[in-house]
């Protein structure tokens, strides 16, 4: 094995303002769904980690938050560069998860498979960051709900046959139901969970 | 180095970027995403001790220092007005920890931490209003027991607070609350709006400012993404009314703002003023004169922009 795999990559350079700049451009997807936000932070995240996913766990998660990452992530630079960072602890069971990361092509885990909170605490469901090959160019897929004014569009490329229904299907859970952050490169998209899928063609 | 000032400098403490450390930062910035994504649901949170007894806005507070950084300008009012006790105090705390830059204009404000008013010019997208909150559960007065009041909500019970409208209208013929005005947020959950006069309520429909909500001793936040549908409950034969005023404003003569009653004299004079100081004195620089500002000037209890 070469040197430079067995070593860490650094995290922030700059945790306290580096972590807002990243935490207001989450806050700002997640209340205005469908449009892309830009994480313009110098981080080079480990292999397997697209730098916006990276970037939204650095500010996100601690020994608080379990995190779930398919199997060659956790046992490999991704997941030592997680535990060692953000100290947190990395779970095989998709429902104990507070925050995952999932590739979209990849047929499983399904949304289902995660935490979707109760009706008591919905607020207590799984964030799954969906990597995705872009966010243009694929299906269209158009939103309504809180946060977006009137509707809107998004494209993104790359997710597994079938991830519209589920949702879709996971928007009927409201208020339960796991929220999204679609990731490429330095960009994100949020879709919680009070987003409506409208039509898709 | 993450200490905003550091050990020993002038003997003061040293402390992180805007008070808070970075673990109850993430636990704060992680609960407000959850928030947003569950309009009008409350997500309890781990309040902090804070440097001012809780009831002072120690849940805005920790909700505006989760967020803020270098780019923003706060603006901080306190019934309206920038220059009350609580709004400079919670200013200067800002300015002291968090180099915070302030303004007391409406619209160069990136966020607006505020008790009890929303400012009467039009918010704008991009702008964060941050609400101290005393009491986040509007069903509490009528069931005093969480583990009550988290069923109905999980099940959507609302009858009770539809009951407790319904009589006070059958008994003095209108609904007599007038803050805190409950609302249906995103038509799930019914939320309090923190004691803002219900003057002030349609302004939160389909905002395009993003609305976070801090209780500090309550230890919940919740928050109302833009563009969500916030409706003041009501019945059809008694629709939603908001307040209003015989007399405009007696500084800036405005007929369509919020006006507090102040009493001048000990023979029973009084007089309406906007709450929104800012709102009163951009329209004073505007030339609007109401019937008192030849009479408060002279007294120099406010610059006359037309006089000076």
């Amino acid at each position: 094995m070469a040197t430079n795999e067995t070593l860490l990559g650094a995290g922030f350079s700059d945790p306290v303002f580096q972590s807002q700049t990243a935490f207001r451009a989450l806050l700002a997807a997640l209340s205005e769904p469908g449009q892309a936000r830009e994480l313009a932070i110098a981080v080079a995240p480990p292999a397997g980690l697209e730098p916006a996913s990276a970037l939204a766990l650095l500010t996100l998660a601690d020994y608080e938050t379990p995190i779930w990452l398919p199997a060659a992530l956790r046992d490999g630079p991704a997941g030592a560069w997680l535990r060692f960072h953000c100290g947190a602890a990395l779970v095989e069971d998709p429902a104990r998860a507070a925050f995952a990361v999932i590739d979209g092509a990849a047929l499983e885990p399904k949304l289902a498979a995660f935490n979707s909170g109760d009706d008591q605490f919905p607020d207590r469901s799984t964030t799954v960051i969906v990597q995705c090959a872009a966010l243009t160019g694929g299906e269209v897929v158009t939103l309504e709900g809180p946060g977006i004014a009137g509707t809107c569009e998004i494209a993104p490329s790359g997710l597994r046959p079938g991830f519209w229904a589920e949702l879709a299907a996971n928007a009927a859970l409201y208020p339960c139901g796991v929220d999204l952050i679609l990731s490429q490169g330095a960009r994100l998209i949020g879709l919680p969970r009070s987003t409506q899928i409208l039509e898709t063609r | 180095m993450n200490a905003h000032q550091s050990v020993g400098e002038n003997n003061k403490p040293a402390y992180n970027y805007a008070y808070l450390d970075e673990q109850t930062k993430r636990m704060i910035r992680r609960a407000l995403l959850k928030a947003v994504a569950i309009p009008g649901y409350q997500v309890p949170f781990g309040s902090r001790e804070m440097p001012l007894a809780r009831g002072w806005g120690t849940g805005g507070i920790q909700v505006t220092a989760a967020i803020i950084g270098p780019d923003d300008r706060l603006k901080v009012i306190d019934q309206g007005a920038d220059d009350t006790t609580n709004a400079v105090s919670i200013r200067r705390f800002f300015e002291r920890t968090a180099d915070a830059r302030t303004t007391e204009a409406t619209d160069e404000a990136t966020i607006i931490q505020t008790r009890h008013r929303i400012p009467e010019a039009p918010l704008k997208s991009g702008q964060i209003m941050v609400y101290q909150v005393p009491q986040p559960e509007p069903l509490r007065k009528l069931e005093p027991h969480e583990a009550e009041t988290r069923k109905m909500h999980a099940w959507a019970e609302y009858g009770l607070m539809q009951v407790k409208l319904y009589e006070n209208i059958a008994r003095f013929g209108e609904v007599t609350t007038t803050y805190d005005y409950p609302v249906m947020v995103n038509g799930r959950y019914v939320m309090a709006p923190s004691p803002i006069p219900k003057f002030d309520n349609p302004k939160m429909q389909r905002s395009p400012a993003l609305q976070l909500f801090g209780a500090g001793r309550e230890k919940r936040i919740y928050a109302v993404p833009p563009h969500t549908s916030v409706r003041s409950l009501d019945f059809e034969d008694h629709p939603f009314r908001i307040q209003s005023w015989e007399q405009p404003c007696g500084l800036c003569g405005a007929a369509d703002s919020y006006l507090d009653e102040v009493v001048i004299d000990d023979q029973g004079g009084r007089m309406f003023v906007c709450s929104d100081s800012h709102h009163c004195e951009t329209r004073r620089a505007e030339g609007h004169r109401g019937a008192m500002l030849a009479d408060a000037s002279a007294l120099h209890l406010v610059e006359d922009e037309a006089k000076s």
